[in-house]
């Protein structure tokens, strides 16, 4: 069911390293059911993330995308089968694969500079202060909250919340970043705004993301390739369909090309023959 | 604690009714209803004086008799004929002495219980025993242990203390987001930091929610206790005056006692704002 794999033009064939950077291989994650027996979320999947990739994971609700993030990122523990980030077993959460979380995960008692020095405190312990409050501010620039660094969380809108914890994610420079639908709860206008922001930072500053969302244009318009789910129980990845579309992207440009549609259009279809024989 | 008036209600209706920008509305509801409502009291409190005289003095026969009380709060005219501000600073600090001491065990107590399982199963039965017992209760083994009675009536207090900010330490903790919780993991924050630079300031709300109404309580306990023990406190004062028919001067002490519980709690609430750089939970 796998479409053919084009390569992004700056994936060098040489650094086989490079294209095995997280690599899923038969996982599986079950939980024990109340009559004894077990609830399997996710049944062997097998899946392998360049170091430069974006990667979508789209499912419906309930689906276990989220699980499979969170066993990446070392926040669960798979029942069986292995993760590996450049060849080292993940066991437990690390700061080389960085979470942006869906309810952004801000401390309400620390303001947005703060919430940002806090993980760099403890991500990048041995650097003299100046130069953790260098990157603070770098940071701080980058997603364009100077104005409101000393601001707390529930004095900032949603959207800008979101930039914090996106700020504070690429802050202490993981290898990989985890979105967990990182634009859930924005508004559409905000949400349009922030793909946009998100994709051009990660244009500039290439790395292994992988981010679970629900929104196909989403999925299309910011990754390289896109993971679909088949519904929970026992989801499986359906199918990996590549977008081709080269960096740095445009969304009216992209939204003006016939592929563009019939992505969408595929993706739609796939998660619709889901829904139907769920519900 | 609902008899109690919370001040910071008030000034937050205050300085709502100023964002309102309407200078009539904040006469009338930070002044003029407030004012109405002691009022009231005065009416009634004069009216039952007037119809049964022998009962009470009228409010102007009180304040005439409590007069040098009034203006000579720090008189010191020979062993235990003290003014009425010596009596209360002697009963302020058995309260804060005792309070504190219970805070410091209190605390800790909490976030063991609310960190680890086995710890509330262990605790949790005996504090549900201990709480409802009235804190006079530990009165006479109190004063077994230290036969004097300043140690005893702060002992009362400390156990007093130690209940509501224990529960509320320990809510607090447990219900700690795992958003939270989840941060300092990513960021492979060890167990001992986490409990300083996550757990703890999350959970200050709650501890401070814990603190206000032990305060509150052991400011009211106070006074019962001081009636027993005797010796200096505005408690003591209240039962001694009584003992001399002295009505007037139980209204004066009722007031103090009033004023300065609701000043307890507004400075306990500011020192949250101070600690916590967030508006407190209304405990009302």
């Amino acid at each position: 069911m796998f479409k053919s794999t084009l390569q992004s033009p700056d994936n060098n064939p040489t650094q086989s390293s490079e294209a095995n950077f997280l690599v899923i291989e038969n996982l599986t994650k079950a939980y024990p059911a109340s009559n004894g027996g077990e609830f399997v979320v996710l049944d062997n999947i097998n899946l392998t993330i360049s170091a430069n990739e974006y990667v979508s994971l789209i499912g419906h609700s309930g689906c276990g995308k989220s699980t499979l993030l969170k066993i990446v990122a070392g926040l669960e523990r798979a029942t069986s089968g292995l993760v590996t980030l450049e060849g080292k077993e993940v066991r437990k959460p690390g700061c080389d694969r960085m979470m942006v979380f869906q309810h952004y995960s801000l401390l309400p008692w620390l303001t947005v500079r703060e919430n940002i020095r806090l993980a760099v405190d403890e991500v990048l312990e041995g650097l003299p202060n100046s130069e953790k409050a260098q990157i603070v501010n770098e940071h701080l620039a980058m997603v364009n909250l100077m104005g409101a660094a000393n601001k707390y969380p529930d004095e900032i809108s949603g959207g800008m919340k979101q930039r914090v914890g996106i700020a504070r994610a690429l802050a202490i420079r993981p290898k990989m970043l985890l979105m967990d639908e990182p634009f859930g709860a924005l508004d559409a206008l905000t949400r349009g705004k922030l793909q946009k922001q998100v994709l051009d930072i990660w244009e500039n500053h290439r790395q292994a993301v992988m981010m679970v969302t629900h929104d196909v244009d989403e999925a299309i318009y910011m990754s390289d390739r896109i993971v679909m789910l088949t519904n929970g129980p026992n989801a499986q990845i359906g199918e990996i369909l590549e977008v081709p579309f080269p960096h740095p992207r445009d969304r009216q440009q992209l939204r003006e090309s016939s592929l563009y549609f019939e992505l969408r259009n595929h993706a739609l279809n796939f998660l619709d023959r889901y829904f139907s024989s769920d519900d | 604690m609902s008899v109690q008036m919370n001040l910071a209600a008030v000034f937050a209706v205050a300085t709502q009714a100023t964002w309102k920008g309407s200078k009539a509305l904040l006469a009338k509801e930070s002044v003029f209803l407030p004012a109405l409502g002691f009022l009231g009291i005065i009416v009634l409190w004069w009216a039952i004086a007037l119809l049964r005289s022998d009962l009470m003095p009228t409010p102007p026969e009180a304040f005439v008799n409590n007069l040098d009380f009034i203006l000579n709060p720090f008189y010191q005219r020979g062993p235990g004929d003290l003014g009425i501000g010596w009596l209360l600073i002697a009963s302020l600090r058995r309260v804060l002495i005792g309070f504190v001491l219970g805070a410091l065990v209190a605390i800790p107590i909490g976030f063991l219980i609310g960190m680890s399982r086995p710890m509330m199963l262990a605790l949790n039965p005996v504090i549900q025993i201990f709480k409802p017992v009235s804190p006079l209760a530990w009165l006479p083994i109190a004063l077994a242990i230290f036969n004097l009675a300043d140690p005893s009536a702060i002992f009362v207090i400390f156990i007093t203390s130690l209940w509501p900010t224990i529960i509320n330490t320990a809510l607090g903790v447990s219900s700690v987001s795992q958003d939270f919780i989840d941060v300092a993991c990513v960021l492979e924050m060890p167990k001992w930091r986490q409990i300083y630079k996550i757990i703890l300031p999350a959970s200050l709300p709650y501890i401070f929610t814990g603190l206000r109404i032990s305060l509150g309580i052991a400011w009211l306990v106070i006074v019962a206790v001081e009636m027993l023990t005797g010796g200096i406190g505005i408690g003591f004062f209240v039962w001694d005056e009584w003992s001399r028919l002295n009505l007037s001067s139980v209204f004066l002490a009722v007031l103090v006692i009033g004023v300065t519980g609701l000043l307890l709690d507004f400075a306990l609430a500011r020192l949250q704002v101070l600690v916590t750089h967030r508006k407190p939970l209304t405990t009302n």
